[in-house]
Formats: structure tokens, C-alpha cells, sequence
């Protein structure tokens, strides 16, 4: 990820990937590997045990569950009425955690993102003093984990008075130093700085010229930084389960363990078929947004790793 | 993730405690002085102008059976709004707790804490001292184990709201299908282990991979006292005639594995119960319900029967588990709180909670016809409240918990649960765990002896 533009480019030898495709077994047509082909498909079936299992025993009964072999489907199918007993479970309490985890994810993830590509955009194309301090700043950032962080935060809040309401999830949620720092490395390689100095012969202001000219450029960087963001606001667990002690306000996963935790309860009930269930339905909207968004996400991640 | 306190926190929220106290204080009304040793004095009249005053209590609680005691109170009093918050089982709670004390906001007006963790917050004066409320009256209300529990020094630091007085639950199934008797001594026990297990490789007389909780049960029932607290001198000994009677039985269990490698409130423990290969479970008379959500295949084939003996014809008990209700210090709304504490765990709630599946702590409601002769469709019909009733009155007296003792449960497994995977003793492993409680409590600031 180094070099974007270079004007010596005309007299260096030919990029590698035109010299492999001069033999035939190339990129196109690689040559079949049987361990390879073994190892993918051993953590291919690593990967999806977990899923199959999810979905072969949220359609058990309480009962069947612990009763039945945990890889096949046993008794009823009964995956529909543990749907919607999760949904009525507890007047519906599901559905509320459901519109939470949403709302941390669009104001939370969405606004780490456009925080991200605004910042990034700057650091990778302005010089301005103390630039290179920011950058320190971000990359020790990226290295504390937001666990590290959370008790602190939440004495801080505390203070303020905004525990236990839904910005204590999302204004950390806000922050995001790898996806700052994604967004920047994406934004030095996918705008040309020649492309910006003609924006501004032509006269077109900052502001026109980061919305009309750049956005559309780095859309593969935003949809990876906003996948990364997504996903670890809708999985976050450790920061609202110091913030949060109103149920009404938990996101999916905290209520999750919740419900799992009645288990393990003096008088509590054991309702793991809803938790399990409860985890599938869960699950469900992130796969969506893997494969709506896949495209971008690859061309995000491998940007800059092939010279052009 | 389990959040377990660690040391630095605990430090660190016991500076900021103090220092919330010291501010908390200052505002405090009833005459008292900044030291705040006198208990605060609130008359019966107070509570009563509290209630017709009415206004809004937060209740930190994961009882289930609370939600309706909340509703009625409610109804009854319609100037008091109560928020039921559930702020996570036991440790989760504790640590949200001690969060919010270490702030000195969001604390909750009333907090549902467990026995072994009460003197914890008791000795951190973290809750008030119940004594001016005239809780002091109550002590024929209760039965003798909770109501020893929940105090601490001279002070009364909760109300009880429910008891575990331990029984033997077994598969009655099992011992049939391997002509197998079921065992009144532990002794006995030991005996029937190795008969169960030598019929049936899978099947095991119970699970066990270290639990601190089952374990001072144990030594409790046994008449071991391995901890004495007067103040802030502590003395940790698990040496005594008790804890060896408890250490020299359990040895021949896990010398000879006989005991599942499954620990409780797991998926497999669940399975274990419901299959049949866990033949029995000793624990606290609060297990029902969870049999009966948990674990529904196997209705009809469990029964209850008093906890097995140490010595034949005995019938010592002790207590497993329960929970109190305490007022947090920092609440302002002491009075109104105690009138919930009274209908909870005194008043009209204790027969809701028990109508809800829950076990009582008055002695009133354990000596009632009614609760007595109740029957149990999962125990196949059996009256078992009559076992649990005798339990409750045979726990015996003098036993209490260290000021610190949730860290000290939190490294059992790191130190006497060293017997559970390894060849240490039983007996060295509890010497560990005597020396870690030990060190742990010196830093703390105790004066800790042996």
C-alpha cells in the first residue's frame, strides 16, 4: 500500500499479474490442488458447524434439546412455534432488544463510519501541522481495545449523567481509530491528488469536491469500514453490559444472556430453545448485510495491494 | 464473559466507596454524625408517612417471583412507582453494584444481594444497617440460617427473602433400575457412587468439578467453622474436625472418579439430569422450579430426601444458595424502601413469591399446612416441602461467610479445584485456597489469621 502515483511508472518492467497471465495455469485457470482443496473444505465445515447446528436446534423443544443427538433434527419441528414464542416471550421484549441493537447500529456503526471517512479523507489529503501526532494518536488507538476503556467511560458518564440511556452505547460507538485509520490509507491510494488539484482549478469548493468527487471513489472503503463498524456494534456486549442496567434499553446480545442466564437461576426458567432461537433470528440481519455488501467488501480490503 | 472483580478494581471502588460515603454522609439527615456508627433511627411512623408520601424506588432484583410481589405493592399503594431492574444474576449484579457505589450514582434503592455476599457489602457499611428500621424485631420471623445470615457484627444488614435448607434430589429411576439404596450417610453415598458407576460406566452419583458454594455447604453441614470474623480480625481455617470429615469423604470420590466431569448450570449438567447419568444432586430446596423448566423429559422420576449425614442418625442441614433484599446506603429513599423490604419478605409477598415457585425464609410460612402439604407433580406427588421444612429448622449454628468471601469463591477453582484435575489432595487444595483467601484479605486490609 505505498504508491499511488509515481511518474516514472512508464519505464518500470510490467506489472506481475500481466506476466502470469501469459501461462496458461494462471490466475484464471490455477492448477487443482487436492490438499488445498481439503484444508478449504475442512474449515469450510468448521465454519458452517456452528450455523447448522444454530438452525437444527432452534428447531427443537426444550425438552427435545437436551434429549436428542445435537447435529440432526429430532421430534417436532418446532423451529416456528420457537419463533414466535420468542418474539412473545416477555410481552414481546425481543422485538424492543431488536429495535435497540438496530438503532445502536445505524446511529452507532453509521455515524463511525461517516466520522471516519470525514477524518481520513482530511489526514490523507491535507497537510496541515501536527499531522503526524494525529497519527500517532490513532494507531495507539487502534491498539487499546474498547474493553480496556469501558470501566472508565463508564465512571465518566456516570458523572454526567448518561448512564443506563441509549448514548452511553452510542457515542463510544462513534469512535472508531481502525476504521479512521482504514479510511485513511484508502483515501491516500483511491484519490489521485491530481484529481483534486483539477476540482480545484475548475473552482469547486471543498465541500463539493469531497461530496461529488471523492465519495463516489471511496464508496468500497466505506462499505468495509461500515461492515467493520456494523458488525462490532451489533456484537458489542462488554460496553452496554456496564452501561445498561434497564432491560428495556439492552441490545440483542445482552438480552440474549439474559434470557440464557434465567438458566442458571434459583426459580429462574430455562428457556434455552428461545435463546438459541433467539440467537438465529439474531444472526440473520448480519448475514444479510455479508451478502448484499460482499462485493464492496473485497475490493475494500484488498485495495491498494496490487500496484497499478 | 463472567466479569469477575478484579483486586485493582475492588481497590479502586473501595477508595471511591469511601470517599462517596464521606460525601453521602454530609447529606444524610437523622442527626448523624460523619462517622456514621449510630444506625439511622426510622420509626414504623416514618415508613408509614414514606408510604402515603409515596414516590419512585429502583429495585436492582433478579428474583423472578418479584415481578408480581411489585405489581401488588403497586396496587396497594398507588403513590409508590417501583422500577424492577434486573442488573444481572448474582456476580454481574455485584460488579454494577460496586460500579455504581465507586460513581455515587444509579444506585438502586433496594438490591437483591446473596448470603455469601452480603457481609461484603456489610462491612463497606455499602448498605444500611437496619437495625433503626426495627428489624431487630424480626428475629422470630425467620428461620434460624437466613436470619443469621444476613447479619453481621452487631448490625442487620437485609432482610431475608428466601432460603435454600439443602436436600438429596435423586433419580429415582436409576437407583431402581441398579437395585441401588439410596443413601442417608455420606458414607452411604460414597458406597452407592462406586455401585452406580460400577453398573454403568456413564452414569455417575453426581457432578462435580469444584464448586465453592456446595463445598462450604458441605463443610457447614459437617459443624466446620473455617471462618470466623469478628469486625475486621478474620481467621480462615479449614483444618478443623468439619472441613476433614467434608475433605476425607470427597477424596475417595474424586480418588476413585466417581463424580461427573460436568459442572452445574452447564448444557451437559441439564442433559445429565434429564438422561439419567447424574443419579443425584444435593442442593438447596429453591431447585425445583429449576427441574421443572429445566428439565421436563424426566417428570415423575425425581425425588427429594433429606440431605445425607455425617454421622448415622444425624440430621444436620445447611444452607445452599438464597438471597436477601438490602437497602444500598447511598438510597435517600430509606424509609419508603424498608416498606417494601416488610411487604416482601414479611408481609402479603412472602405467599405470592411462594405461590410463584419460590422457597420461604419466614418461619411462618415453612410451619403453614398449606406449604407443608403441597405436592410436587414433578416429584411424582411427594410432599417435599416437609423434607425442606425440617432441613430449614436442623442448619446449624455459628457458621459465617469472610467479608471478602465473593473473591474468595471466584479462586476456588484455581486452588482447592486443583484436586478436581490433578493429584493434589483435597486437603492441600483447601490449604491453597486458605492461603490465597488469606493474602487476598491482608491486602484488603483485614487482619487475617489462621
Amino acid at each position: 500500500m505505498s504508491v499511488a502515483v509515481e511518474p516514472t511508472r512508464a519505464q518500470k518492467p510490467k506489472p506481475a499479474y500481466v506476466r502470469m497471465r501469459s501461462t496458461r495455469r494462471g490466475v484464471d485457470n490455477p492448477k487443482r490442488s487436492v490438499l488445498l482443496t481439503v484444508l478449504t473444505g475442512v474449515v469450510l465445515i468448521y465454519s458452517l458447524i456452528p450455523l447448522v447446528w444454530l438452525f437444527i436446534n432452534s428447531s427443537k423443544t426444550q425438552a427435545d434439546l437436551f434429549t436428542s443427538f445435537g447435529l440432526w433434527f429430532s421430534g417436532d419441528f418446532a423451529l416456528f412455534t420457537n419463533i414466535g414464542d420468542t418474539l412473545a416471550y416477555d410481552d414481546g421484549i425481543f422485538g424492543r432488544w431488536f429495535l435497540n441493537t438496530v438503532l445502536y447500529v445505524v446511529v452507532g456503526a453509521g455515524g463511525a463510519t461517516f466520522l471516519a471517512v470525514l477524518g481520513g479523507y482530511a489526514l490523507a489529503k491535507f497537510a496541515f501541522p501536527g499531522k503526524k501526532a494525529v497519527f500517532a494518536v490513532v494507531i495507539g488507538a487502534v491498539a487499546v481495545p474498547g474493553t480496556a476503556l469501558a470501566v472508565p467511560t463508564f465512571l465518566m458518564f456516570s458523572e454526567m449523567g448518561l448512564t443506563n440511556t441509549p448514548w452511553s452505547v452510542i457515542i463510544p460507538s462513534l469512535i472508531s481509530p481502525f476504521g479512521l485509520y482504514l479510511m485513511w490509507t484508502f483515501a491516500s491510494e483511491a484519490i489521485p491528488t491530481e484529481l483534486l488539484e483539477s476540482a480545484r482549478m475548475d473552482g469547486a469548493g471543498e465541500f463539493r469536491t469531497f461530496f461529488q468527487i471523492c465519495l463516489p471513489l471511496l464508496g468500497p472503503g466505506i462499505v468495509t469500514v461500515l461492515l467493520f463498524t456494523m458488525v462490532a456494534t451489533w456484537n458489542n456486549y462488554f460496553l452496554p453490559l456496564i452501561m445498561l442496567k434497564d432491560p428495556a434499553w439492552y441490545p440483542l446480545t445482552l438480552g440474549l444472556n439474559a434470557w440464557n442466564a434465567q438458566a442458571s437461576t434459583a426459580g429462574g426458567e430455562a428457556i434455552f430453545n428461545l435463546v438459541i432461537t433467539g440467537s438465529l433470528l439474531t444472526i440473520l440481519p448480519l448475514i444479510a448485510a455479508f451478502l448484499l455488501l460482499q462485493r464492496y467488501w473485497q475490493s475494500g480490503l484488498s485495495a491498494g495491494a496490487v500496484k497499478e | 464473559m463472567k466479569s469477575r472483580i478484579s483486586p485493582a478494581v475492588l481497590r479502586g471502588s473501595a477508595l471511591a466507596l469511601a470517599a462517596a460515603l464521606a460525601l453521602t454522609a454530609c447529606g444524610g439527615g437523622g442527626g448523624n454524625d460523619a462517622g456514621g456508627a449510630a444506625p439511622e433511627e426510622v420509626s414504623a411512623e416514618d415508613v408509614q408517612a414514606a408510604l402515603e408520601e409515596g414516590g419512585d424506588l429502583t429495585v436492582w432484583a433478579w428474583e423472578p417471583t418479584l415481578e408480581k410481589v411489585v405489581e401488588d405493592f403497586e396496587a396497594e399503594h398507588p403513590n409508590v412507582n417501583i422500577d424492577l431492574v434486573n442488573a444481572g444474576t448474582g456476580n454481574d449484579q455485584y460488579t454494577a453494584l460496586q460500579n455504581a457505589i465507586a460513581a455515587g450514582s444509579g444506585v438502586p434503592d433496594v438490591a437483591q444481594i446473596e448470603y455469601y455476599a452480603l457481609p461484603q457489602f456489610a462491612l463497606a457499611e455499602s448498605v444500611k444497617d437496619l437495625t433503626g428500621y426495627g428489624a431487630g424485631d424480626l428475629s422470630d420471623t425467620f428461620s434460624p440460617g437466613p436470619w443469621s445470615s444476613v447479619q453481621a457484627g452487631e448490625g442487620i444488614y437485609g432482610l431475608p427473602m428466601d432460603s435454600g435448607p439443602m436436600a438429596l434430589f435423586y433419580n429415582t429411576e436409576v437407583f431402581e433400575k441398579y437395585g441401588v439404596e439410596v443413601p442417608t450417610t455420606w458414607d452411604e453415598y460414597v458406597e452407592a457412587a462406586r455401585a452406580l458407576h460400577a453398573a454403568d460406566p456413564n452414569v455417575y452419583i453426581a457432578n462435580d468439578t469444584g464448586d465453592a458454594g456446595f463445598a462450604t455447604s458441605l463443610i457447614w453441614q459437617a459443624g466446620g467453622k473455617p471462618y470466623t470474623v469478628d469486625g475486621t480480625d478474620v481467621k480462615v481455617d479449614f483444618s478443623d474436625e468439619g472441613t476433614t470429615k467434608y475433605a476425607e469423604t470427597w477424596q475417595q470420590l474424586l480418588d476413585e472418579d466417581l463424580l461427573a466431569p460436568i459442572s452445574s448450570w452447564s448444557d451437559e449438567w441439564y442433559q445429565g439430569l434429564g438422561s439419567g447419568t447424574i443419579a443425584t444432586l444435593a442442593t438447596g430446596a429453591w431447585m425445583p422450579g429449576n427441574f421443572t423448566s429445566g428439565v421436563p423429559a424426566s417428570a415423575g422420576k425425581w425425588r427429594a430426601a433429606p440431605l445425607p449425614q455425617w454421622e448415622e442418625g444425624g440430621t444436620a442441614s445447611a444452607e445452599n444458595g438464597g438471597s436477601s433484599l438490602t437497602i444500598p446506603a447511598a438510597s435517600e429513599q430509606g424509609a419508603l424502601a424498608y416498606a417494601f423490604l416488610d411487604y416482601a419478605n414479611v408481609g402479603d409477598g412472602v405467599q405470592t413469591r411462594i405461590d410463584g415457585g419460590a422457597f420461604p425464609a419466614t418461619s411462618a410460612a415453612l410451619e403453614s399446612e398449606e406449604f407443608l402439604n403441597s405436592e410436587f407433580e414433578y416429584f411424582g406427588g411427594q410432599k417435599a416441602n416437609e423434607i425442606f421444612a425440617e432441613s430449614a429448622q436442623n442448619v446449624p449454628e455459628g457458621w459465617s461467610y469472610l467479608p471478602f468471601q465473593v473473591y474468595a469463591n471466584s479462586v476456588f477453582n484455581d486452588t482447592a479445584g486443583q484436586a478436581y484435575v490433578s493429584d493434589t489432595p483435597l486437603k492441600d487444595g483447601l490449604k491453597a485456597w486458605q492461603d490465597a483467601s488469606i493474602k487476598y484479605g491482608t491486602e484488603q486490609g483485614f487482619t487475617v489469621s489462621e
